[in-house]
């Protein structure tokens, strides 16, 4: 298996197979382009597999490396390789992409092959971003993926989708030019390198650090997103259609905290420690204050959305209070959100199928109607709420007991908001599922078809395995969490 | 006298070879358009075609790869001088290919003086390419603006058409006028026009600087109106939107390799000495005009209009790679600076061409589709071109995979390396900037409603044309390598 390109694989199948659909033209196709978007996500699956069953666990170094020479004049390669800390999310990825090409494959009637292909494109451009070991390489991806969530945004979206559109794109792209120019930076002050590995091992001095530091900041921020940069997160889930909240919220919102660890830990220790209060703060800003956002929402994609960030800030904190356990409780944190989040919009999206509102005053008593969906809803409900047993428990505890270690008013403000998690999202569970059937919409809604059941059955799966036996999902980041902290925990300043 | 002091050197014709055949071909095709009574004037289009191409393979087979002088030194031939030729004949190529359906559509444009105007401008620019003297320089510029006011002016019944020309003649007069004042200061301080031997002298310490930094202000301000940067850009938006589609097509591309080369002969060949002046008044420059082309440019409802703010900044970027070049008196950076603004120019042209080759693809007799809402609905119209068109501009609002990333990103490189991290930060921010109103033209085609469902009726070669350039545009993004390599290296041989 040595010598297949597997991550050349996880990253072309789908983007060539997105270009191969689009060549199917006009609606006239749509089955056929929806029949070869599905085998084209699930090659894109299968690929990815044997990332994890080749998997050497015992090694924190990159594996299934890729080394080819792309710009010589500026020193970029083509160079790629994932260890414990990114091959789970080029999987969760491939995954993802395989559940939202089902997702859509009844409601979207328009523009059909653009619509899967934009998909198939962005997932390839997703996983080349996680395998990029060159600086110029992972911002080329990370870049270009912005194209197809913006169109996806603005074709398929809800009425105020140009807006929502616009503010996702320039958000994004106003924190990806300051890191480009902190890359440019490495670049010339590294003796003319652009790979990463060689960043990590780069001394570079106190006020430097600071700036690249604040510079990778806002780049990452903007895309995780944290307070107060979230606020084109909540605009781009209610106007994106089904999928798209989906990929967002359980993909690219994972790409600013895995900046994190792959550029902000390593590249700049010094600065991380000497600034972790800030980025601390910031986590328990986002934890606290939006999880009380969302506590008063009244669309359901807007909760589902402030809650991500909430969740998020999890994430953040688990890796800024520098031991294992807080690191992998947020790696946890970030696949189970993958899992949970992915799920949550697409219930939402079941529900706007059927009723076309997500108000949640709209709905009451769906259970009346809809029990096989509302036991599934129930469970990625309890998950996004931590109940143990599901996987978002998992991190979220992780993160916690990390925190106490670290201060325990920090882990007491942090656990004290399961309780608001909780209560906002059993409680519009509670507004929406149960009591009597609450207008004659309600009472007109049909149950899942076995589409959508297969659908919930894999986002079941992920939720509750991982909740249940989260070993083989832990136990692959252990060598490269524990290097990575080996390494953060060294001065580069001489 | 002597017969020996009366000897009369030959000059080394060969290395003009391109610019005799062009002057040639262009005073032939004149007259045999008098010939010609078909309206479409198939023949005249042919022969032209085909002397762009002659000229290609006269200047490809006479290239030594060496820098070499004739004419007493008025003239040079060197590496980048044949690259930026046979760059310049491939544009004026698939800008003739492009702006053909418009011109024959249109009663007052459809003449052969059309062709033979674009040769002479061509031979224009060669000369200006070519230039080792502050004659040549003008001489080729004035071939080139005399013959582009004619070719704006040429729709004869045309208001905006006329008001453009008119407006384009008057400025480009104040503008020579301040060139030549320039030039001649610098020969008041040198005491020599030719540009090598100014930079020598400069070298030896034998010029009066305070006459040649007075000159070279006035150059400076010749140049940066050539080029259409701020303050010296008002022409460019009138003339962009007056100007018939197919004429603005050719004045915003061609010529910017020109001026291209006509910076780099005359700041660099000649004038690198003072390089600390010029720089400073080049970062003024290009901070405004990255500045108010990239902000006025979001005000416009007019496509051509748009482009052209978008052109003025997109001469601004460039610019910045011409003042890294040279840093506290050390010129290490000097190549790589260059050649990345070099980079900058070509894609730039290769994606201008694009868009406006889009604009004369929509159009048919009697509809210029120029305002930004022509464009609503492509996609629902044409997915194809409204993709190919989506490339163009994701390509100048600087979005990976498209080539206008690594042009940012190679001029960026060249503005850290010389460490102006401030003069970076402000350009990635107006292009930030810049990225609302190509994101708007994106929304228009994708998110809007087409007006109508009219079926593209652009003829084949241009359709064919036309993808490629979008293929080029995505092909050279994600394999810029030899291209980059190409500027480079013809930048080494020749500075």
């Amino acid at each position: 298996m040595s010598g297949t390109p597997l991550l050349s694989l996880a990253i072309w199948v789908p983007i060539l197979a997105g270009l191969v659909i689009l060549a199917t033209g006009s609606d006239r196709n749509a089955p056929l382009a929806r029949m070869l978007s599905l085998i084209g996500a699930v090659a894109g699956l299968v690929v990815t597999i044997p990332l994890y069953t080749g998997f050497d666990l015992h090694t924190p170094a990159m594996q299934f490396v890729e080394l080819k020479p792309w710009i010589q004049r500026f020193n970029v390669n083509y160079h790629l390789g994932v260890d414990g800390i990114s091959m789970l999310f080029v999987i969760l990825n491939s995954f993802i992409t395989v559940t939202v090409i089902l997702a859509g494959w009844q409601v979207i009637d328009n523009k059909v092959a653009q619509y899967n292909a934009g998909f198939l494109i962005m997932s390839g451009l997703l996983n080349g971003i996680f395998s990029a070991l060159d600086g110029v390489l992972f911002y080329v991806f990370f870049e270009a993926s912005l194209i197809p969530l913006y169109l996806i945004i603005g074709i398929w979206g809800g009425p105020n989708r140009v807006y929502a559109a616009f503010k996702f794109f320039l958000f994004t792209l106003f924190g990806s030019l300051l890191f480009l120019i902190a890359l440019l930076y490495l670049f010339i002050n590294s003796g003319g390198s652009f790979s990463i590995l060689d960043w990590h091992r780069m001394p570079i001095p106190m006020n430097a650090q600071t700036w690249l530091f604040l510079a990778f900041l806002v780049a990452f921020a903007v895309k995780v997103p944290m307070w107060p940069v979230h606020t084109w997160l909540p605009d781009a889930h209610v106007e994106a259609p089904t999928g798209g909240s989906i990929v967002l919220a359980a993909i690219a919102l994972k790409l600013g905290a895995y900046g994190f660890l792959r550029f902000s830990l390593p590249i700049t220790p010094d600065a991380s420690h000497e600034l972790a209060g800030l980025v601390i703060a910031l986590s328990l800003i986002a934890i606290i204050y939006i999880g009380f956002v969302a506590l008063v929402q009244d669309d359901m994609k807007k909760l589902v959305a402030y809650s991500s960030i909430a969740h998020m800030g999890f994430v953040t904190l688990g890796f800024f209070i520098f031991s294992a356990m807080g690191v992998e409780g947020a790696l946890v944190q970030m696949i189970s959100h993958g899992f949970v989040s992915g799920a949550m919009f697409f219930s939402i999206g079941v529900m706007y199928d059927r009723a076309h509102s997500r108000q949640i005053a709209d709905y009451g008593g769906v259970v009346n109607k809809m029990p096989k969906f509302a036991a599934f809803f129930m469970l990625f409900a309890m998950a996004n709420a931590g109940l143990p047993a599901t996987s978002g428990f998992v991190g979220e505890f992780m993160v916690i007991l990390a925190a106490v270690d670290y201060s325990f008013w920090v882990a007491f403000a942090a656990a004290s908001t399961m309780i608001v998690g909780a209560a906002y999202t059993l409680w519009m569970y509670k507004r929406v599922v149960f009591g009597a059937v609450a207008n004659h919409h309600v009472a007109e809604l049909a149950d899942i078809d076995s589409r959508e059941f297969l659908i919930f059955v894999l986002f079941a799966i992920g939720a509750l395995g991982m909740g249940l036996y989260p070993q083989p999902f832990t136990e692959v980041m252990h060598s490269s969490v524990n290097e990575l902290l080996r390494h953060v925990a060294l001065s580069k300043i001489q | 006298m002597t017969l020996a002091e009366l000897q009369f050197q030959i000059p080394d014709l060969r290395l003009a070879s391109a610019e005799i055949f062009m002057l040639l071909m262009a005073c032939l095709i004149l007259m045999l358009d008098l010939l010609v009574k078909d309206r479409k004037r198939t023949l005249t289009f042919v022969a032209t075609q085909l002397t762009l191409v002659g000229a290609a393979v006269v200047t490809f087979a006479t290239s030594s790869g060496e820098v070499a002088y004739t004419f007493s030194n008025m003239y040079v031939g060197d590496l980048m001088a044949d690259l930026l030729k046979l760059l310049l004949y491939l544009t004026v190529i698939v800008v003739l290919f492009y702006s053909r359906g418009y011109i024959v559509e249109r009663e007052q444009m459809a003449r052969g003086e059309y062709y033979s105007l674009a040769l002479f401008a061509t031979l224009g620019m060669m000369v200006m390419i070519s230039a080792n003297h502050l004659v040549t320089v003008y001489i080729g510029l004035e071939l080139l603006s005399l013959s582009l006011y004619a070719m704006v002016a040429m729709n004869r019944d045309s208001v905006p058409a006329t008001e453009a020309a008119m407006k384009y003649f008057v400025l480009g007069a104040l503008a020579s006028g301040l060139l030549l004042y320039g030039m001649s200061m610098i020969y008041g301080a040198a005491g020599t026009l030719e540009i090598t031997a100014i930079a020598e002298r400069l070298y030896l310490g034998q010029v009066d600087r305070g006459i040649l930094v007075f000159g070279l202000v006035f150059l400076v301000s010749g140049l940066a109106f050539k080029l259409g940067v701020v303050p010296f850009h008002m022409w460019i938006p009138d003339v962009y939107h007056g100007a018939p589609t197919a004429v603005t097509l050719f004045i915003a591309t061609a010529p910017k390799l020109a001026a291209f080369a006509m910076v780099i002969r005359l700041l660099v060949n000649g004038l690198i000495v003072v390089s600390q002046d010029w720089q400073t008044m080049l970062i003024m420059l290009s901070v405004l005009s990255m500045a108010i082309g990239n902000i006025a440019a979001i005000a416009q409802t007019n496509l051509k209009r748009m482009l052209a703010y978008s052109a003025i900044s997109h001469m601004g970027f460039m610019l910045l790679g011409m003042v890294t070049g040279v840093v506290g008196g050390d010129a290490r950076f000097a190549l790589n600076a260059y050649s990345s603004s070099m980079f900058y120019v070509i894609t730039y042209v290769l994606t201008s061409a694009g868009t406006f080759g889009m604009i004369l693809l929509l159009a048919r007799n009697g509809f210029e589709s120029e305002e930004i809402d022509d464009f609503k609905g492509l996609n629902k119209r044409s997915p194809w071109f409204a993709a190919v068109m989506m490339m163009m501009m994701f390509s100048m609002a600087g979005v990976p995979f498209f080539v206008g990333f690594f042009a940012k990103f190679s001029v960026l490189q060249a503005v850290v390396a010389a460490g102006y991290l401030w003069l970076a930060i402000v350009a990635v921010a107006f292009s930030l900037i810049g990225c609302f109103y190509y994101l708007r033209v994106v929304k228009i085609m994708y998110f809007d409603q087409p007006a109508s469902m009219t079926p593209i009726a652009a003829p084949l070669d241009m359709k064919i044309l036309m993808s490629a350039n979008g293929l080029a545009v995505a092909l050279l993004g994600i394999f810029p390598q030899a291209l980059m390599s190409l500027c480079a290296f013809s930048l080494l041989r020749s500075l």
